[in-house]
């Protein structure tokens, strides 16, 4: 590997989570080794938090439940319009309620093993230990999960795995689950407990003698650029996967606070590893906006295929069985439908990529019930899924009760984040990540119904636990806005406002956004290259230098101007999108989402190389013109044994 | 196995494919425009043209948006976000119905009425929520927190992090926890307040009452959270329940009167206990 790209600094380690027990235990250790704060102390000391998703919300709210004094900020005008709310399919806890040989410890193998041996034993560990504590807390919310006729609750299997440990509610799982942690955050908000930062979105992280002291936001509505203070901030921004402009995420998600802590010196870890999601409603035109997902529990029932000829265009009712190639069972036999997301997406382009595509441009793969609702009924299928059928025909104009769906894989989470260790807190003292923004349990790859499990756990189990420690040195000696770190990170977001009003080129944010967007779909999505990543690398400086030189935003400062926020992220966008195809480059190996067509197996799957990669790569940024420096962090597998994945 | 990156790329298959390229409708759209909350506001004619029937309602809007940005004029600002017709951001009177339900033939939101609804040469208007609990900020964009506000004030079962039982020593019927569902897929995006003649937002705040009051794990509050959130509700502005049902056919979850006369019923159960609004 060329070092033109990068440096490599000091190895980094995790020293939080307490090795010298066996791992069934240390997470109990961790709480026990960790400091406490006195209940009557906890009113002194404040603490920021930054986004109202899953974990956002349930850790916002209970911080104000053990009497901490909580800002909390988003940029929606409302907590339950973050984008946890669309998740579908599920979430994952080891009840072993069917008595089908699920645990703790099968889901622990599950997940270190679906992440594919890129992910900390122990934060996967403690995951699935606080797994069976998040159910309860959400029943006892009354969060309305599907229920047996005996009133006990329902369960499902879910990509990847071979037991029914998937709670659910009906396909609106994540709406649900959100709305139960926003019942708590808005009853913390009226004891007065949490603080409510409306529509701001945070453009700085303040650090003051080299803790996290703050941010600076800007007030969406009147453009107010200001300062807020406290002992402690907690990230909740959830993933990037804008950062391709077209993905399953919601219009306004985006990287810019992860991002501007990460060039305030948090480290940003393995951004490479993005999920690509096997089950989306195929692109139809230049003008579209945005992908929708299908949830994966679809692939429970419906049957993925495609014709075995190319170029089949009849339609999809007249192809006779005999000529239909379902490729998943064909291939997996064991797994079938049902294999995990990155192999499922890479298998859809792989037919595709041989002419056998269905659908406009040819991208496209069938999903289709005709067996299912032949075996359950029409009746049984609408119970199950009738809102994501709904949707579907919605969206495409067509009946999926009558024709099979049409599916194509689409960028849909990311498992890399900034750093974290075992406490969640980052490389910057006092700045802790939670849930998509930080990189912690899911690897090189998620699988189903793992992200809303780990979002709940991060929020109401894990941080509540763990901050205590870092918060029991504090309160802080008091700042404002005459200290000259304070100053200078609010002259710095006010400058750069300006400047992206100031440009008056020729192009949209949404135009560069788009030509990001398909250059890193191209060359760093579903299969990377040194090729491809080189051309991406050459290309990406070009496209920041237009940027900043032929930028249009129209409106004003000092009121509500999407193009202005909008710009902005996409500015921090391009500089991520650099960093990611950096680590994807230097990551010469294939491993989970991040498939290096130079590293496969004679049958296409990905080959890990374990002897050079099994790390976290953890990235520190360095000022302009400098490149970035990697700082390793070795993984060890004392339970789970370095396998090659199979499910064949 | 090589791959054929042309192939695997959909961004690139677009510019040449005809199958997708637009088929180019011609709108002209009369948009309301409101500089403030002080601004008195009017409505402005813009046309849009080549608007394929694929489209959604909000791709559209955007197509206008990048046009009136090129020519250095101020966009039209509107809430949205997931474009998958569940976070609730958006919300836009479309010819005088909410969501434009009166063209999409069923219930849906904004984000997901497509433009295959219009015809080449139609005429749109667009408008923002209006309701007194509502104030405009800018263009279409409208302040709900008023409905955040109702939850506060009772909208949730008191269960601190760390408190719950077993989940499975709660049971539930099946046809309560799929009523509690049905409920509880409320988005609070506020049709159901535009919609109505008196601006009202009960059907919103039935939901909730509803969705949580048919849990076990609701009942000791039950009383309580329905005085207080209608006590709120008044507060903000919001008008009376006449029994229109206005609410229930704009809304795009198809949230149903039924769960009005559950509020109106805990209502009554309540006051007959004693229960009454805090403060």
């Amino acid at each position: 590997m060329p070092l033109d790209l990068f440096s490599v600094g000091d190895p980094i380690a995790d020293t939080k989570a307490p090795r010298d027990v066996p791992i069934g235990e240390r997470w109990s250790t961790r709480r026990f080794r960790a400091r406490l704060v006195n209940p009557a102390n906890r009113r002194k000391l404040t603490v920021i938090v930054v986004g109202t998703g899953l974990a956002g919300g349930s850790a916002a709210a209970t911080l104000g439940e053990a009497g901490y004094k909580v800002k909390n900020f988003w940029f929606h005008d409302s907590p339950r319009r973050a984008h946890s709310v669309a998740a579908q399919g599920g979430i994952n806890a080891a009840k072993n309620y069917r008595n089908d040989g699920d645990s703790v410890h099968r889901l622990f193998y599950d997940t270190v093993k679906g992440g594919d041996f890129r992910s900390r034993e122990d934060n996967v560990h403690r995951l699935a230990e606080v797994s069976v504590s998040i159910i309860d807390q959400c029943v006892a919310q009354g969060v309305p999960f599907a229920r047996e006729y005996g009133g006990l609750l329902d369960n499902r299997s879910f990509g990847g795995a071979q037991v029914s440990r998937t709670f659910y509610a009906r396909g609106q799982t994540g709406q649900q689950l959100l709305y139960g942690a926003y019942q708590a955050l808005e009853r913390q908000m009226a004891a007065g407990t949490v603080e409510q930062f409306a529509r701001h979105e945070m453009l700085d992280l303040i650090i003051v003698d080299g803790r996290a002291r703050g941010i600076v936001a800007r007030n969406l509505i009147t453009g107010e650029v200001s300062t807020h203070f406290a002992d402690a901030v907690v990230l909740a921004t959830g993933g990037y996967s804008n950062v391709f402009y077209l993905s399953t995420n919601a219009k306004g998600s985006n990287a810019t606070a992860i991002w501007r802590a990460h060039k305030r010196g948090a480290y940003f870890a393995n951004p490479c590893y993005t999920q690509i999601h096997p089950t989306c409603i195929p692109v139809k035109g230049d003008y579209q906006s945005k992908l929708t997902l299908m949830s994966e529990s679809l692939r429970n029932d419906g049957r993925v295929w495609v014709p075995k000829e190319r170029g089949d265009s009849r339609d999809p009712r007249e192809i006779p069985e005999s000529e239909r190639d379902y490729y998943l069972e064909r291939i997996y036999p064991a797994f079938g439908n049902l294999v995990p997301r990155d192999i499922a997406s890479r298998q859809a382009k792989n037919v595709c990529d041989e002419g056998r595509g269905v659908g406009p441009g040819g991208l496209g793969v069938y999903l289709d019930f005709g067996d299912a609702m032949e075996r359950l009924g029409r009746p049984a299928i609408e119970a199950k899924y009738g809102n994501l059928f709904d949707m579907y025909a919605q969206i495409t104009g067509e009946d999926p009760y009558e024709t099979p769906m049409r599916i194509y894989p689409a960028v849909h989470y990311t498992m890399g984040g900034l750093w974290v260790d075992y406490d969640l807190q980052s490389t910057i003292p006092g700045m802790f990540v939670i849930g998509e923004a930080n990189f912690s349990d899911h690897g090189a790859n998620r699988l189903g119904a793992s992200a809303l499990m780990q979002g709940l756990a991060d929020g109401y189990f894990v941080l509540p636990n763990t901050i205590n420690d870092y918060l029991a040195d504090g309160p802080f000696e008091k700042v404002d806005d005459s200290h000259p770190a304070v100053a200078e990170a609010l002259q710095d977001v006010q400058g750069r406002v300006q400047k992206l009003l100031s440009i008056n080129g020729n192009r949209t944010p949404a135009s560069f956004h788009r030509e990001l967007g398909r250059l890193m779909w191209d060359l760093c999505g579903m299969e990377r290259s040194e090729e491809g990543l080189r051309k991406a690398l050459d290309r990406i400086p070009e496209i920041r230098q237009e940027f900043w030189t032929n930028l249009k935003v129209s409106g004003d400062l000092d009121t509500i101007n999407p193009t202005l926020e909008h710009a902005g992220r996409v500015a921090d966008f391009i500089d991520l999108a650099e960093l990611m195809c950096v680590d994807a480059l230097h990551r010469a190996e294939s491993c989970g989402g991040h498939f290096r067509a130079e590293s496969q197996t004679p049958e296409g799957e990905a080959l890990r190389d374990d002897e050079n990669f099994a790390y976290v790569a953890a990235w520190e940024w360095t000022p302009e013109g400098a490149p970035p420096v990697l700082h390793r962090e070795a993984l060890e597998y004392e339970y789970v044994h370095l396998a090659q994945r199979s499910y064949k | 196995m090589t791959a054929t990156r042309e192939g695997a790329s959909f961004a690139s298959g677009t510019e040449t494919d005809p199958a997708m390229a637009p088929h180019g409708m011609t709108l002209t759209l009369r948009i309301w425009r409101q500089k403030s909350p002080s601004d008195k506001g009017r409505m402005v004619t813009y046309q849009v043209e080549d608007i394929s029937p694929d489209m959604s309602f909000l791709e559209m809007l955007d197509v206008l948006n990048e046009k009136l940005i090129l020519a250095g004029d101020d966009p039209v600002v509107f809430d949205h976000d997931c474009r998958e017709g569940i976070c609730g951001s958006c919300g836009l009177m479309i010819n005088g119905t909410a969501h434009g339900r009166g063209t999409s033939g069923g219930p849906t939101t904004t984000c997901q009425l497509h433009m295959r609804k219009f015809k080449d040469g139609d005429s749109i208007d667009i408008e923002p929520w209006r309701a007194t609990a509502f104030p405009v900020i800018k263009d279409l964009s409208v302040d709900r927190s008023a409905l955040d506000r109702i939850i506060q004030s009772g909208g949730y079962i008191s269960a601190p992090t760390g408190t719950a039982p077993e989940a499975h020593s709660i049971l539930v019927p099946k046809k309560d926890s799929d009523a509690a569902f049905d409920a509880a897929t409320c988005i609070g995006c506020g049709a159901c307040v535009a919609a109505c003649p008196n601006a009202s937002s009960m059907l919103f705040t039935a939901a909730k009452v509803s969705h949580l009051g048919l849990f076990p794990q609701g009942q000791p509050e039950r009383n309580e959270r329905v005085v207080n959130m209608l006590a709120q509700q008044d507060l903000e502005g919001f008008g009376g329940c006449t029994n229109i049902g206005e609410c229930s056919a704009a809304c795009p979850k198809g949230i149903s009167m039924e769960n009005i006369s559950r509020l109106n019923h805990d209502l009554l159960g309540a006051l007959r206990a004693g229960a009454r609004p805090k403060s």
